[in-house]
């Protein structure tokens, strides 16, 4: 009987060690694999971005431009509103924005500084959907509703799909969605035949206009400040582009880029 | 059979019920309604049977091609191009959304909800560009 039990106790014992140890020994060994892998592989600088490949449309924005003609970014902006049955609510809770003015404080917070230009510190600028490399709003989609047009890269949206859960709204760093909180069709002063309304609990934003590029046209806004010379507009894969050259040229911020968006408008402040 | 008394008259009473809409129309399905075609356009971009059925599947899929897939590819009929869409394509022959599209919608009692953003012609028209 007493040999039995010290007999048990060993055999329990050593089990009891076996499973505490185990976990430990297994920890040990997978970091070990781990560690040699890391020593194969090159890390790439942090933030380094890599070539990307197919058509990329993207913006120049010239602010040094804007700032001297005040009246292009509303011609820019009323041209978008009229080509997208845009609504204007007369509460600024309810505003729709697809391009629209804000000051810079509230476009670059985190380049804010006391002594800035006069441009800077007066002039309105052009803010609209960054249709980003990495966009945050299409992740946050659960429909599917916005999504990235692979042939150009444009951050589309399919109306028809959205719920208006908002959760895009929320995602976006730029501010750049908008809900239509009650029905938008009484506040549109002129419909575009050509185009829908929206109706009340969808979320609208830019579409790069996709569907004037194909027509051939280029978007509503580069239409009026494409000769002033303040938005260029273009394929930013193409080395040849009007809208590399300038961006070779000149020295280009862009909004937010510690959100690590790849936002595909620029700006030459 | 059990309870015969009971089970027959409330058959009898569940089959006159379920039966209503069919006695009380005494068997007629209303005048079947009669769309307003396009005036001097024959064609469609399907044949009539193959539209009647499935235009709401092939506004499905120009909606998708156009959106999604990035294909907007124009659809020919009789000569003329048009570009896939309800607004673009369909409603640039019929016209008149309430004399074509609402006769059967509301004879099938179906409410399609194309038209809470789509303008339909008579609503582009009352707020038009005026100069």
């Amino acid at each position: 009987m007493d040999t039995k039990r010290r007999k048990f106790l060993k055999i329990a014992g050593a089990a009891a060690l076996a499973g505490i140890g185990a976990p430990a020994i297994v920890k040990l060994t997978s970091s070990a694999a781990i560690a040699s892998e890391a020593v194969q592989h090159e890390t790439a600088a942090h933030g380094e971005v890599a070539a990307a490949t197919g058509v990329r449309l993207g913006m120049v924005i010239d602010m040094r431009k804007f700032a001297e003609q005040p009246e292009l970014l509303d011609q820019a902006i009323a041209a978008c509103n009229k080509v997208h049955n845009i609504p204007h609510f007369p509460d600024r809770k309810n505003e729709i924005k697809w391009i629209w003015k804000a000051p810079y404080a509230n476009v670059f917070p985190e380049l804010e500084s006391i002594h800035k230009s006069e441009m800077a510190k007066k002039a309105p600028f052009a803010v609209l959907c960054n249709h980003c490399d990495n966009p945050s709003c299409v992740k946050a989609c659960p429909t599917k509703a916005t999504f990235v047009q692979p042939e150009n890269g444009i951050v589309a949206m399919d109306f028809h799909r959205c719920i208006g859960c908002r959760f895009c709204m929320a995602a976006c760093p730029y501010g750049a969605r908008s809900f239509n909180w009650q029905d938008p069709r009484p506040f549109i002063d002129t419909y575009n035949a050509e185009f829908p309304t929206r109706m009340r609990g969808v979320v609208e934003k830019c579409n790069f206009c996709g569907e004037r590029l194909a027509l051939g046209l280029e978007p509503a806004c580069v239409e009026v400040a494409k000769s002033a010379g303040a938005m260029v507009f273009g394929d930013l894969n193409d080395p040849d582009s009007e809208i590399r050259k300038v961006l070779d040229k000149e020295f280009t911020i862009q909004r937010n880029p510690a959100a690590g968006t790849k936002p595909s408008v620029y700006y030459i402040v | 059979m059990y309870n015969k008394g009971t089970i027959i008259p409330g058959l009898m009473i569940f089959i006159v019920f379920v039966t209503f809409p069919l006695w009380y129309n005494r068997l007629s399905a209303g005048t079947v309604p009669k769309p307003d075609l396009p005036i001097g356009q024959k064609e469609c971009v399907a044949p009539v049977s193959e539209m009647r059925d499935n235009h709401m599947k092939l506004l499905n899929q120009w909606r998708d091609a156009v959106l999604r897939d990035d294909d907007r590819v124009n659809v020919k009929v009789g000569g003329k191009e048009y570009r896939k869409g309800l607004q673009t394509a369909c409603m640039q022959c019929h016209t008149d959304k309430e004399k074509f599209c609402d006769t059967c919608h509301t004879y099938a009692a179906v409410q399609p909800s194309c038209w809470d953003c789509h303008l339909t012609p008579a609503v582009a028209a009352s707020k038009k560009e005026t100069h």
